[in-house]
């Protein structure tokens, strides 16, 4: 049998080794640094169209993550989605600033753009974005682009 | 004519018996938990017989379980730049060794590990005990053998788990990263960068930890219950450790795909 001090000294250093590996796995591997813990406020933004959107779909203003998609919903008195979004406490954005649904590469995921306004004004909790642009539908892009083909000999 | 009803009266009586014995050893193995949480308060106030544990299940389970993360991370390192070159995203590599690796890969297989190296040691210790009458000696001095025997190896097996399923899934990501960046060339950068952008810490890294511990405390419970109930003959032994090793990967899997299904649908 193994003396006491021993056991402990290797329960100890396997403790640890576990312990590191968890702080490796969230710092290095996951992005604990993310958003997760950090204050928010939440803000509201309608859409004709959301396409492909999700949630937990990023916010991103010139690029920059800012904030993440909380929920979507279906008004029905408008019949218009609802975008429900938190944002980084940090980041303040003018009350008329605009928000549209953009693809990230070719094919990548959707996320929302926020792109500020001139307003003084900021957006607080609960404050809706007025100014929004949907998601580009790839079949009605297409769908279009063969319905003006179509109309040009006519034209002529 | 009469014998053919007579074996299909035998077969009938035969599953009945497999259904009533499934239900009793369930139904016994649910009082076998609750007597050993109700004795658990030992565990705790003699801590030194937990530690002894976790130093039987955790520290000696470390070697293989560093091994056997660095060669899984590896082979998922080789296939998932094979298959993600062919569409010019060989950069995501991290992305696909870090998820299914903390998701999936690291938990079942630290937790499969666990069951053969150390669920198979603890069934046979505790099965040697009953055989040799050292439980029942125990019992005659008033000593708990639950308390004293059973409970300390559950806990110590329910807290190694998660501490190896995490470590496996670390020298998984090392691995994945030793093959692809410092041996094939993939950029350093994009390799974490986009891993990090991937994986979220509540989603990802909680769900394998959850996952861990219970794949823990189920391995651990299997084991104990094995050796407590074995048959108290040397065949009794072997049989209660083969169980042990089997059904704990039955329940490991099945249990996964219950855990999967309720963590990661794809919202």
């Amino acid at each position: 049998m193994m003396s006491r001090t021993a056991l402990d000294l290797w329960v100890g250093i396997f403790v640890a080794i576990g312990f590191a590996a968890l702080v490796f796995l969230a710092m290095k591997v996951g992005n604990f640094s993310g958003l997760d813990g950090r204050e928010t406020y939440r803000i509201e933004a309608p859409f004709d169209n959301i396409g492909g959107l999700k949630v937990r779909a990023p916010v991103k203003s010139a690029g920059v993550l800012v904030g993440r998609v909380q929920s979507i919903r279906f008004d029905t008195e408008t019949y218009r989605a609802v975008v429900q979004m938190e944002i980084d406490k940090r980041f303040e954005f003018p009350a008329d600033t605009s928000a549209s649904i953009l693809t990230s590469g070719l094919l990548g995921e959707q996320y929302i753009g926020l792109e500020a306004g001139a307003d003084i004004e900021p957006l607080r909790e609960g404050d809706r974005v007025l100014i929004t642009q949907s998601a580009v539908v790839l079949e009605k892009l297409i769908g279009q682009f063969l319905f003006d083909k179509a109309a040009e000999p006519a034209a002529q | 004519m009469n014998a053919f009803f007579g074996s299909i009266v035998g077969g009938l009586r035969h599953i009945g018996k497999l259904t009533i014995d499934g239900i009793w050893r369930l139904g016994f193995i649910t009082r076998f938990l609750f007597a050993l949480l109700m004795a658990s308060g030992q565990s705790v106030r003699r801590i030194h017989l937990t530690f002894r544990e976790l130093y039987f299940s955790g520290v000696l389970s470390l070697l293989i379980i560093t091994v056997s993360g660095l060669f899984v991370g590896l082979v998922l390192g080789l296939q998932g730049y094979d298959i993600l070159q062919r569409y010019g995203s060989a950069d995501a590599v991290g992305v696909m060794v870090a998820l299914s690796l903390l998701r999936e890969l690291g938990p079942v297989i630290a937790a499969l590990l666990f069951a053969s190296r150390a669920g198979s040691a603890i069934t046979a210790e505790i099965g040697l005990m009953k055989t040799t009458e050292q439980l029942k000696a125990m019992d005659m001095m008033a000593v708990n053998p639950i308390a004293r025997v059973v409970a300390p190896r559950f806990w110590g097996g329910v807290l190694s788990m998660p501490l190896l399923a995490a470590l496996f899934s670390a020298m998984g990501v090392f691995g994945g990263w030793f093959i692809t960046v410092a041996v094939i060339g993939v950029d350093d950068g994009a390799f974490w960068s986009q891993m990090q952008a991937a994986v979220e810490f509540r989603y990802d890294v909680v769900n394998g930890v959850i996952k861990s511990f219970v794949f823990g405390a189920v391995v651990s419970l299997i084991a104990v219950f094995e050796g407590y109930d074995c048959e108290p003959t040397a065949e009794g032994v072997s049989r209660a450790i083969t169980r042990t090793v089997v059904t704990s990967a039955l329940a490991i899997l099945a249990l996964d795909f219950v855990l999967t299904s309720f963590m990661f649908r794809g919202q």
